[in-house]
């Protein structure tokens, strides 16, 4: 065990250095001059060529990665064009915003996820089992931005829970006071989530109720509840756990999208500001930050489903 | 079915043992009903890309880009099926319009991607060693920025429109073909009969061409229905942010991104273009599982 | 019957599984007694129905699976009428069964005490300590070494001999009435193969309960077995006593399965496989399902399918040679052996 995460930790080295890499080309990617358009139309040569020397545009390739790898290592991912701050305090003050709304999201997906995929797989081939898979694939199709907009129409419709609406109150270092502000947000980022988790667990279900060990348990005399939920659910899940750590992964990046949507002050809404006004260091830092964030979920997700099915795997 | 043509032995003639007709596969397909459901609604919104516009500027006086203040924000009606925009503009033609923008996205990016993806993962599947961990960890790489972020990182290198939107997808598309085909690959090459076929002297480029490739068709046109479902998203969720396609064009997520302030007082707006994503997207995923289905041994009864 | 005391009657048992190309009947006919204390083999090839038939007993077959018809008293009860619950209560606690697969027969997620106990708590009311106490007594029974540290261990940690003894021990938790063992030695090296039939062979008469032995291999069902059903595309062929069985085989296919083996009691000139193959269970032949590989098969034996019958000695055989209304010569010629045709 200790052997593989040991070879895990060494495998995630090269992933490490080609993302700095892909995120250090960003800049030097842009068609045109980077510094000429960081400076925006009609800038003097003047103001052109001291953006340029402040990134350091006019080093060698090689100096800048090395000085872009060596500050972020340190914790310097240089300074926002827009506001001059450091670009790591402005991601320090949303990081948690976005880390919880994905956090969040993946409990709401698990949840949802694993009682649909279980209701399914117990209940396989029945009218249930159709309608859980027809909703799942809708919650698949959904473009989640889409869902976002269409539950803040229904509840201001319907004047359901009207704390749930005043996200805009939300504070810019975390979540607010009122839990209900979280709910659509959750709601928008979790469900298409839900759906894979939940096509996930009744096809690992069914595969699992096959095997003869469940026929072994069924010889014992026990009830259908204790052969599906303690001899199937448990090795069912086991592949579920890699597809968690994916979504949670995925929800970092998707929630550029819901935190557009529901005007949250969180990491994804930091690049996308970025992006649009073309604060290339800022795009630079959030990106990484997420993109490393992912590599370390992945790994400790592929350490976790390692250990969970060591008994398996040895056979 | 497999099972018959798995258990024929391989003769001295370079006889694919896994490989089964292209009639056989159709069979099977057409035996599928949730790829057949797939198919036809893909056809459909095909065949609408193409004739509707054409239908719509022969027989009415709409376009999808006439402004009509007079007329805005208008609820459906017989005269307006899906309603007007703020600019009241018709929004069921420029949905209809609007088709055409959104299969782009979808088959052309995975097209591209799936071609770079491809070749990518025959040649590490083939050749296997260095060449092979240097292509699998480029795609570790790509594959570490989670969802809409790479094509979000592309995007804001090269500036949002339609073109640069497919290239991002593009990208993004890719490891996805690659891990596939590479594992298709090294299952394929270990197949007695590739050696057959190199005894009798076929080159790397044949044995490719005329024997990998082939059978690992099936996996990629799975693979390709699942990630043009993804791409039409992705693309979608792109223009939304306003870095897809660039106003007036009636792409879906610009229209979604505009309707959104009338959300309230005119939530028709948003609500049509998101239900035509979910439509177009809802059939590629039917088609895949059902291919999918279809082609897994596994899943025979 | 010799025995009145049977635990166990199937009569004309018939079970079917709905596939994409139609029904397919895969136990037509199936009948057999299981008296106390003893060991019954049902030998057969594969696909003959012997693992189905034991399924039914249980009724543990696969969803697609049905009882359609006939018949299992087990103590007066009829297993194929008795309620879900009822039969639930029985499972692993008076009829228990053990598979053919040890490599997968155990759940890889739980210890093998955790897995054993079950049992005992659910029919035994005992608590968790008090099970695996009897777990560890139990793995003693069935030979494992150091039972104290292997009742801890996950099935990974076992080989597949070490596996099967853990299922043997599983199904003895509560003292069954009757074992069933399907195919328990197959999928083993043959020096444990041997292990695993002598131990189930000691713990029969040690424990005194009914086994029922499926197997296609008449070795083993000559060492284990006091009776034998002989099993042929779905069907009950011949039932007797194991030394008649031996000794003088009646229906045609039990000769042939018998000649094909080889033995070392008498001279063999030579191993004769029997000629054609099993029919498909899509095309059953009308007549006697053996009749199309049969060398002494007449027109009747192709058109009409012949009854079970019981003979003087108790012991079935479904074969026109011996009813009265056998067409054919007095003196039938099968594999090279002379049998006396009735009537």
């Amino acid at each position: 065990m200790t052997k593989y995460i040991i070879r895990r930790l060494l495998q995630t080295i090269p992933v490490l250095i080609g993302v700095t890499i892909l995120v250090f080309s960003l800049m030097h990617l842009v068609p045109g001059d980077a510094a000429k358009i960081i400076a925006g139309e009609g800038a003097s040569d003047q103001t052109v060529e001291n953006i340029r020397e402040r990134l350091g545009l006019n080093d060698p390739l090689y100096v800048q990665y090395g000085t872009f790898v060596g500050n972020a290592v340190q914790g310097d991912l240089g300074s926002s064009i827009r506001s001059g701050r450091p670009v790591m305090d402005e991601i320090g003050a949303r990081f948690w915003v976005t880390f919880e709304l994905a956090f969040y999201s993946t409990i709401v997906a698990v949840f949802l996820g694993l009682i649909a995929g279980i209701i399914s797989a117990v209940r396989h081939y029945t009218l249930t089992d159709v309608t859980v898979m027809i909703i799942a694939l809708f919650g698949l199709s959904m473009p989640n931005f889409w869902f976002g907009l269409l539950l803040i129409q229904w509840f201001a419709i319907g004047n359901w829970m009207p704390e749930s609406l005043e996200f805009l109150k939300m504070r810019p270092s975390g979540w607010g006071d009122d839990w209900r502000q979280v709910v659509l947000p959750v709601l928008t980022l979790g469900t298409g989530g839900a759906a894979i988790i939940a096509r996930m667990t009744r096809s690992s279900m069914l595969e699992v109720i096959g095997q003869d060990y469940i026929r072994t348990a069924r010889a014992k005399g026990l009830t259908e509840r204790i052969v599906v939920y303690r001899h199937a659910l448990k090795n069912a899940l086991i592949p579920v756990v890699t597809v968690v750590g994916l979504e949670f992964g995925g929800f970092l990046g998707g929630a550029v999208l819901t935190e557009t949507i529901f005007a949250i002050n969180g990491m994804g809404r930091l690049t996308i500001d970025a992006i649009r006004t073309r604060d290339f260091p800022m795009v630079q830092g959030t990106v990484l930050v997420i993109s490393v964030l992912f590599v370390v979920v992945n790994l400790l997700v592929d350490v976790s489903y390692r250990y969970l099915n060591k008994r398996i795997d040895l056979n | 079915m497999s099972e018959e043509t798995v258990n024929h032995p391989v003769t001295a003639k370079k006889v694919n043992p896994q490989l089964e007709s292209f009639k056989q596969f159709w069979r099977r397909l057409a035996k599928n009903r949730a790829a057949l459901i797939g198919g036809i609604m893909i056809l459909f919104f095909v065949i609408m890309a193409f004739l509707g516009p054409w239908i719509i500027s022969t027989f009415t006086d709409w376009e999808p880009n006439k402004t009509s203040v007079a007329n805005k924000l208008q609820g459906p009606s017989a005269e307006h099926w899906f309603g007007t925009d703020s600019f009241g503009r018709d929004i069921f033609t420029r949905i209809v319009f609007g088709m055409k923008l959104t299969l782009y996205v979808g088959f052309l990016s995975v097209f591209v991607g799936g071609i770079v993806g491809v070749i990518l993962g025959i040649v590490s599947g083939y050749y296997g060693g260095k060449v092979d961990t240097i292509i699998m960890r480029l795609m570790d790489v790509l594959l570490a920025f989670p969802g809409i972020l790479l094509a979000l990182a592309i995007v804001a290198v090269l500036g949002g429109s339609l073109t640069n939107v497919i290239i991002a997808v593009g990208i993004f598309s890719v490891p996805a073909f690659a891990r596939i085909v590479r594992g298709s690959t090294l299952s394929v090459k270990k197949l007695e009969y590739i050696d057959a076929v190199r005894a009798l002297g076929a080159s790397d480029f044949r044995i490719i061409f005329k024997h990998i490739l082939p059978n690992v068709m099936s996996p990629i046109i799975v693979q390709a229905s699942l990630r043009i479902a993804t791409a039409i998203l992705t693309g979608a969720g792109l223009a939304f942010l306003g870095l897809g396609a660039q106003p007036p064009a009636p792409e879906w997520g610009a229209m979604l991104n505009e309707g959104r302030q009338y959300m309230y007082e005119a939530g028709h707006v948003a609500l049509f273009p998101g239900l035509m994503i979910v439509v177009v997207v809802l059939a590629f995923n039917i088609f895949g599982d059902g291919v999918r289905d279809a082609l897994d041994p596994k899943m025979k009864k | 019957m010799i025995s009145k005391d049977n635990v166990l009657e199937v009569r004309n048992l018939q079970t079917s599984f709905s596939t994409d190309k139609g029904e397919v009947r895969a136990v037509d006919g199936v009948s057999f007694d299981v008296p106390k204390g003893k060991t019954i083999g049902i030998v057969g090839e594969s696909g003959s129905g012997k693992s189905i038939t034991s399924l039914s007993i249980l009724r543990l077959l696969a969803e697609n699976g049905k009882i359609k018809g006939g018949e299992i008293r087990y103590k007066g009860e009829d297993l194929t009428k008795v309620s879900e619950k009822r039969m639930r209560e029985l499972r692993g606690n008076e009829i228990s069964m053990i598979f053919q697969e040890p490599m997968t027969s155990l759940n890889p997620v739980y210890t093998v005490g955790q897995q054993i106990s079950e049992a005992l708590i659910s029919h035994q009311g005992m608590n968790k300590k008090q099970a695996m106490v009897r777990s560890v007594e139990l793995l003693k029974l069935v030979g494992i070494p150091s039972p104290e540290k292997r009742v801890k261990a996950y099935p990974f940690e076992l080989s597949g001999g070490m596996r099967q003894r853990v299922m043997i021990a599983m199904s003895l938790a509560c003292d069954p009435e009757i074992l069933i063992a399907d195919e328990p030695t197959t999928a083993l090296d043959v020096t444990i193969q041997a292990q695993i039939l002598e131990l189930i062979k000691d713990l029969q008469e040690r424990l005194g309960m009914s086994v029922i032995f499926i197997t296609h291999d008449l070795g083993v069902v000559a060492e284990t077995c006091d009776y034998v059903a002989v099993m042929y595309a779905g069907q009950v062929v011949e039932y007797s006593d194991i030394r008649t069985l031996f000794k003088q085989p009646k229906h045609p296919y039990s000769i042939g399965l018998l000649n094909s083996l080889p033995r070392h009691d008498i001279d063999q000139e030579k191993l004769m496989p029997i000629k054609g193959n099993v029919p498909s269970p899509h095309e059953m032949p009308t007549g006697c399902r053996f009749a199309p590989r049969c060398p002494a098969a007449t027109d009747l034996c192709r058109a009409k399918m012949p009854e079970l019958m019981t003979d003087d000695s108790g012991n079935q055989i479904r074969c026109w040679i011996y009813s009265d209304e056998w067409p054919g010569e007095k003196e039938v010629n099968v594999y090279g052996e002379t049998r006396i045709a009735k009537g």
